[in-house]
């Protein structure tokens, strides 16, 4: 079935960095971005859907309240979304649903995150029931962990190679060294990747992604409402999936310590990381032969030649030629992370899935300057996060 | 020597036939779940099925690994200086699940490979002044 559409007027956010200031800032400005790139007044938004960040208190847990009071209490009615690393897509979600259902006619999108140094951690305290402090305490399973394990598998599996993970890195480097919001802004050459330390083998220090402080933002309306304010065909949302894994989930996944038994039920036709995006290409009509480029989650960069597979871009085991044809670079036959992903942003966890709806957005708008995808009219973002969760968005023009 | 306890309650046995994991297994579709106490998921077959407690395979096949150069954050109880550790994901076939655990101290990581056979032991994952903290771990057979 596919799902009615809605229309991304604006787009905003603040560039991605390490600047230890309050995440509502940064969250400000990105509304305020958004709100000026769609023409409309912050008086006049009647939904405003937050992206909550677990790092910054409870102002982070009620954030859709948080920015809606920062930018001036008007009234507007509120909600606030935590998915992990799809927070972002599902603060869009409840958006999309308030505007579908005839509730409201203009919403307001926003995610936030100000992170510490370092790599993830579980909140503090003695939480024995909690497998997220579990992980940690037990096994000192980070995140990077996982993404090791799953290179590794891929290496094992499809031959994969160090250097062909190292490519995926200069490719993104390339891609975001001239995007604003980017945090790292630099050229890095192979022998760059091959030479930082060894985190968890075999990913070093450059193939895994960093934490950041960002923040990003969409208004988003109805189409009749956008008819009557734009001139134009305004970017539309054609599909969004916020999937849960279907039972038995035999890979294993953060912050767990066993994948489910594959012993008591058949195994589901697709993986968790297959289903996300072929929801979203059910949702709308589509399949991966319509896609002009993808935002995929590079946790790592081993991760983002399995996404290649994942969202159907070619079969099992071809991502690395994928990539060493130079199909997924700007100018490739189907760009992925022409913003240079998250190895140019490094993560800000309810800021990311949006950041990549902006990023296919002024692509499809022509606006993405020197990293243009020429003549993009479809565009799909995917990503990935702990406790079950994952989102895939497709925006159409 | 001190007096050793587990890590965690619960999770583990090391009974005269060597350490093993506890699970537990659903009575109606025989989908087995680790650990127990965290319930982390269910046969949406049968999501009420009683469980019985079952002691997990002991040994199972490397479905991957890696070994860690960076001293994780709290709660990991490091040792100082810190020193690399490995996570093995281990497939049992009984029980069609992979498992995480640490490496086995004394194990040269470079000698692992995907496939290969590791077996359930149990050693100290840290101590402090009166107790060793147990936990499982896997060693190649």
């Amino acid at each position: 079935m596919t799902a009615p559409e809605i229309a991304i007027l604006g787009v905003g956010m603040h560039p991605w960095g390490k600047w230890g200031r309050n995440f509502v800032e940064y969250g400000v400005v990105a509304a305020r971005a958004a709100l000026d790139d769609a023409g409309v007044e912050w008086h006049d938004i009647q939904f405003v859907s937050g992206a909550d960040t677990m790092r910054n208190g409870y102002p982070g847990y009620v954030s859709g309240a948080t920015f809606a009071q920062a930018l001036g209490w008007q009234g507007a009615q509120v909600a606030s979304s935590y998915a992990a690393c799809a927070s972002g897509a599902t603060a869009l979600s409840a958006a999309r649903a308030q505007i579908l259902a005839g509730l409201c006619d203009v919403a307001l999108v926003v995610g936030a995150d100000t992170t510490p140094k370092g790599f993830l951690a579980p909140n503090k305290g003695e939480r024995g029931d909690d497998p997220d402090w579990l992980r940690f305490r037990l096994l000192g399973a980070t995140n990077p962990t996982y993404f090791a394990l799953y290179a590794r598998r891929r290496m094992e599996l499809h031959g994969a190679t160090q250097r062909d993970f190292a490519k995926v890195k200069v490719k993104n480097a390339r891609h975001g060294l001239h995007n604003p919001y980017a945090r790292y802004r630099k050229e890095v050459s192979e022998a760059d990747v091959m030479a930082s330390p060894v985190v968890s083998e075999p990913l070093r220090l450059l193939d895994i992604c960093a934490t950041s402080d960002g923040a990003a933002a969409l208004v988003v309306s109805s189409m009749e409402f956008a008819r009557s304010r734009a001139a134009g065909k305004p970017v539309r949302v054609a599909a969004i999936s916020t999937v849960t894994p279907r039972y038995p989930n035999t890979v294993i996944e953060m912050p767990n310590f066993s994948t489910d038994s594959g012993a008591g039920a058949a195994l589901p036709e697709l993986s968790f990381r297959d289903s996300i995006a072929a929801k979203a290409y059910e949702e709308a009509g589509m399949g991966p032969d319509d896609l002009d480029l993808a935002e995929v989650y590079d946790l790592s960069t081993a991760l983002e030649l399995d996404w290649y597979e994942n969202i159907g871009l070619c079969k099992p085991g071809e991502a690395e030629k994928l990539l060493n044809d130079g199909d997924t670079t700007i100018g490739g036959r189907v760009p992925v992370n022409a913003s240079g992903g998250l190895a140019c942003f490094g993560e800000a966890v309810p800021a990311q899935a949006l950041a990549q709806v902006c990023e296919i957005a002024w692509h499809l708008r022509a606006q993405a300057g020197d990293r243009q995808v020429e003549g993009a009219r479809v565009g799909l973002t995917v990503n990935q996060g702990l406790f079950g969760h994952g989102s895939s968005v497709i925006l159409t023009v | 020597m001190k007096q050793q306890v587990p890590a965690i309650d619960g999770w583990f046995t090391d009974d005269a036939e060597g350490p093993r994991l506890i699970g537990s297994r659903g009575v109606e579709t025989g989908s087995y779940f680790f650990p127990r106490a965290l319930a982390v998921s269910a046969n949406p077959a049968a999501p009420t099925e009683r469980r019985e407690d079952v002691l997990l395979s002991r040994r199972g096949t490397v479905w991957s690994f890696t070994t860690n150069h960076y001293q994780p954050p709290e709660p990991y109880m490091s040792p100082d200086p810190f020193e690399p550790y490995s996570v093995l994901a281990v497939e049992l076939a009984e029980e069609q699940m992979v498992v995480l655990g640490q490496l086995a101290a004394g194990v040269d990581p470079s000698t692992l490979t995907i496939g290969m056979e590791v077996e359930l032991v149990f050693e100290p994952l840290f101590e402090d002044d009166d107790y060793a903290y147990m936990t499982w771990r896997w060693r190649p057979v």
